[in-house]
């Protein structure tokens, strides 16, 4: 049932969120000519992060989902950040030792 | 006590509840759980590809960013805006469906469908270019040149579009899967399969289609927009 509930005001989030989207798609094309040095990445990932979010939480109800499905969400966040991180730290690591010569 | 369970069962169900779920709600979030598991599955998948993107980008950072400025930002650009409008149209649909309005649920998966094709076919167009100027992977590629310099640029830019066809080819193959559930639901629709009461699998191909969409939301800045900033 607790989709239900939110369904009644929902079209009209569902388009504040799409207005939102439309937003921030511009705003990172725009942000990607601009010259910020290391941070263009960051503010590119932030903003598809904050679009991901929009969408898993409006338009794929997670905001009103039972805990153990957001819970299941998390999860999947947090072993993707293992798989990067770890991955990560060993190839950025190989070049610190001798025996990999670039 | 199992017969007396079975004929409370029996005599309060509706036929969509099936027998070992306590009730609707029980059902419903089960099946959501359910799909959000695969989906779980799909982040790591999709996750593997991102992974081997970002250790080949911070090694070879010139080539990648030189050639995702051969990408065409306009197409990139309007296709996730037609991938966002297909994602309120189908948020809109499981809205239809939870309503129980059945010819606006309809409508809304044709407009999901139609925006979906789109989708695909200006994807088709980019693909064209990229087979006619050379640079897919493989006995036929040559090296490109830089935007700025108009110097060949390093080799390691055949890697990159290695990455950008399978990373967008996989992403494409989701949403031609996904065309294809949208269908079924049409048919299901048709024949009154939805109700207020139960209307499941237009929830959870909504889930499918809006992850889909989440998937390119990360592609298009990763791809398209990581070099911008040197032109």
């Amino acid at each position: 049932m607790s989709q239900n509930g939110s369904h009644s005001r929902a079209p009209k989030a569902y388009f504040l969120v799409f207005a939102a989207l439309m937003f921030f798609t511009a705003l990172t094309v725009w942000a990607a000519f601009q010259h910020l040095g290391v941070w263009n990445t960051p503010v590119a990932l932030a903003i598809a992060v904050t679009k991901a979010l929009l969408v898993a939480l409006i338009f794929m109800h997670l905001k009103s989902s039972p805990r153990l499905t957001i819970l299941v969400v998390a999860a999947s966040v947090l072993w993707l950040a293992f798989l990067i991180v770890i991955t990560v730290s060993d190839y950025v690591t190989r070049a610190w030792l001798p025996i990999y010569p670039r | 006590m199992a017969d007396a369970h079975a004929h409370a069962a029996a005599h309060a169900a509706p036929p969509e509840l099936r027998h070992h779920f306590v009730d609707l709600p029980a059902q419903r979030e089960a099946s959501s759980l359910g799909m959000w598991l695969f989906l779980v599955t799909e982040v790591l998948f999709f996750g593997g590809m991102f992974t081997a993107y970002v250790v080949y980008r911070s090694t070879y950072r010139r080539a990648f960013e030189g050639a995702s400025n051969l990408l065409d930002i306009k197409l990139g650009a309007i296709n996730t805006g037609v991938l966002i409008m297909s994602s309120l149209t189908m948020a809109m649909a499981v809205w239809a469906a939870s309503v129980g309005k059945k010819k606006l649920i309809i409508l809304f998966l044709l407009a999901t469908i139609g925006l979906g094709s789109v989708f695909l076919g200006i994807k088709y167009v980019e693909y064209k270019q990229k087979f006619d100027h050379h640079e897919v992977p493989g006995p036929h590629f040559v090296v490109p040149h830089d935007e700025n310099t108009h110097e060949p640029l390093p080799r390691q830019a055949e890697m990159f579009f290695s990455l950008y066809f399978c990373m967008t080819g996989l992403h494409a193959l989701h949403m031609i899967i996904g065309v294809g559930l949208l269908t079924w639901l049409i048919v299901k629709a048709r024949a009154d399969a939805f109700s207020p009461r139960y209307y499941t699998p237009v929830d959870n191909v909504g889930l499918y289609w809006h992850f889909v969409d989440i998937v390119w939301i990360f592609l298009f800045p990763l791809l398209y927009l990581l070099g911008r900033h040197t032109l």
